[in-house]
């Protein structure tokens, strides 16, 4: 049974497409805001890639002549206060944040997805601990999780994802947890079982592939919120530390005084990290539309 | 019902039980405690003042030892001494609150007053322009970091009517503690009424498709009838239901804005404990926001008991 079988599904939407062309024309005008998604973060990835292309300074090289200068043909975004180039900050920062990003949210849905398969496959007292645990980590915000873990971890790249990771783990478990209870009752589960297959082989190879769906959807909604926090962990002084150029930790050292100064060092920063959560935020609406049509919204 | 309140309490015992147990554990395992940091800012070495310290703090004794001793404190209403300051967490703690709990209450009523009419106006108007216009609004308000808005109020104001709102511990009137709260509240707000309207949208989405909207319809009442009292009644039900979730996010959001706006409230003085390793303040002030967080679902789940009488909970 294959799931995610794009063709069957645009030809019984009506889509005459045929090739790769034919089949985004058609997806571009059945999901235009899912479209506009769909550029912003291609963009957001290309400008990752190719960011030392893209730029003309080195994003942590200082230039005390170009302190707090205003965007002119030579610094087209201004520069900070130790006359680092913001377009190059920016640029570079697309890496911390995508890094962060995609880091955290596979590593969280990767051991989401391994304790909510698990705990709804097997159930008894395994399922209820696991229960239990998710309830007590969801008994904090997000943020505060992350802020308490990244304290303890102490500053870095990795520790940033995994403080993240953590915190988006109940969440994911918990939607893995209520789609396995249900297709754990399906017939070919049960064929499954009768031709003698392993448990562990039925759960992996008949469970998993009917979750990929949601857990894509989900994935999606969860990597806007994994960049918002990253950026609110940097802003906060307890994620990326320096002198990477982090999308939030360029708020936090132009913040309020700079808001009267040099309000470019605040402006473009807040632009980068709202173009790349809106971009994600609309593609995942779309691919929700697409692949899990029931929770429409 | 009796018996599902009681088992509801209880699971909600064990899960601050729980919550005391991993912050405590992920504040031990922090690099560096307090006498660490002081030590590095003042550059110096003695390691039997640095001994000394710990001992006074009672960061040498067992970590189950510590636990305990936070915990029987804790029950007794006894918070311990913040590492900083040196007085009472408590008196610490305390004063700070109703700050942040007006501006969490007024970031509610904001998001509430905004989201429900959009969501409603979004679902009625579904697929035109304006429902689209609304959509991107509100997914625009998901996607803004409230710190960074709260930025950008912070310049209008400076650019516009250069002065910046700064919160003072000693407002006039309560009108004028009321002006100054309500600029970072509408902040919070903004961004969560874009999850409040999105819910509301699909809510009312769900709830316009049912037969007796359709017999609404039927028997001749008015348009505004069949939205607001027919539809807007029933659709309004799983939006309280994310007053709890809400509740989480508008604390994630207060952290920064208060950190941006200055605001001398409970959720930047966490901020500023972590960063000084200050284990009081810090595991008391988090557990509170877990008490806060499990008491405000248990309440909404007990409200949506008394609103929705289809809703039976097996004893």
């Amino acid at each position: 049974m294959a799931v995610l079988d794009h063709r069957a599904e645009l030809n019984r939407a009506g889509a005459n497409a045929t090739g790769f062309f034919g089949t985004a024309r058609f997806l571009m005008r059945r999901y235009p805001l899912g479209a506009v998604g769909a550029v912003i973060v291609v963009l957001f990835v290309l400008t990752a890639l190719f960011a030392p292309w893209l730029t003309a300074y080195d994003p942590t090289s200082t230039n005390p002549r170009a302190s707090l200068a205003r965007p002119t043909a030579d610094h087209i975004l201004g520069a900070d206060f130790m006359g680092r180039d913001m377009w190059s900050r920016v640029a570079y920062g697309a890496r911390i944040s995508l890094a962060v990003g995609v880091g955290s949210t596979f590593l969280g849905c990767l051991i989401g997805v391994a304790v909510g398969l698990t705990s709804g496959y097997f159930g008894g007292w395994y399922d209820l601990l696991i229960q239990r645990l998710i309830d007590i980590m969801q008994a904090l915000p997000l943020l505060v999780m992350a802020l308490v873990m990244a304290a303890s971890l102490g500053p870095s790249l990795q520790n940033t994802i995994i403080a993240i990771a953590i915190p988006l783990v109940p969440n994911v478990a918990r939607v893995i947890r209520s789609n396995t209870l249900s297709l754990r009752e399906m017939p070919y589960v049960e064929a499954a079982r009768a031709v003698g297959m392993s448990e562990l082989g039925i759960a992996v190879r008949h469970v998993l592939p009917n979750t990929l769906a949601p857990l894509i959807v989900l994935a999606t909604a969860q990597l806007g919120a994994a960049i918002l926090t990253e950026a609110a962990l940097s802003f906060l002084g307890l994620g990326i530390p320096e002198p990477h150029p982090s999308w939030g930790r360029m708020l936090s050292e132009s913040a309020a005084e700079y808001v009267r100064t040099a309000p470019w060092l605040v402006i473009f920063p807040g632009i980068a990290i709202s173009l790349a959560v809106f971009g994600t935020n609309l593609l995942g609406d779309a691919l929700r539309d697409y692949l899990d049509p029931r929770q429409r919204t | 019902m009796g018996a599902y309140l009681v088992r509801r309490f209880f699971l909600m015992l064990l899960t601050l039980f729980g919550m005391s147990v991993l912050i405590f554990v992920l504040l031990r395992v922090m690099p560096g405690n307090i006498s660490d940091i002081l030590f590095e800012s003042a550059g110096l070495v003695n390691p039997a003042e640095k001994a000394k310290i710990e001992k006074e703090l009672g960061l040498d004794q067992p970590l189950v030892v510590q636990y305990s001793t936070w915990i029987s404190g804790l029950l007794r209403g006894d918070l311990g001494y913040a590492y900083v300051s040196e007085k009472p967490a408590l008196d610490e703690i305390l004063p700070r609150i109703p700050i942040t709990a007006k501006l969490a209450v007024l970031a509610l009523f904001f998001s509430i007053v905004l989201g429900v009419p959009l969501g409603v106006i979004s679902a009625v108007k579904q697929d035109t322009p304006l429902d689209y216009a609304l959509r991107v609004v509100s997914l625009s308000g998901l996607s803004l970091p409230s710190f960074w808005l709260a930025l950008l109020i912070l310049m209008g104001f400076v650019h516009f009517l250069g002065w910046i709102p700064i919160y003072t511990d000693k407002p006039a009137t309560i009108w004028h503690e009321l002006a100054l709260l309500s600029i970072p509240a509408a902040a919070v707000g903004f961004r969560a009424s874009a999850l409040i309207m999105r819910l509301t949208r699909s809510s009312m989405l769900e709830v316009l498709r049912q037969d007796y909207i359709r017999t609404a319809r039927a028997k001749g009442a008015s348009a505004a009838s069949v939205n607001y009292d027919h539809a807007l009644r029933n659709a309004v039900l799983p939006v309280i239901t994310i007053i709890g979730i809400e509740a989480a996010f508008l604390i994630g959001g207060l952290i920064v804005t208060e950190t941006v706006f200055n605001i001398p409230g409970v959720a930047r003085f966490l901020v500023e404990a972590i960063r000084w390793r200050d284990y009081p303040i810090v595991q008391n002030l988090v557990m509170f926001i877990a008490v806060v967080v499990v008491v405000v679902n248990f309440l909404v789940d007990m409200a949506y008991v008394v609103l929705d009488p289809r809703i039976k909970y097996e004893d």
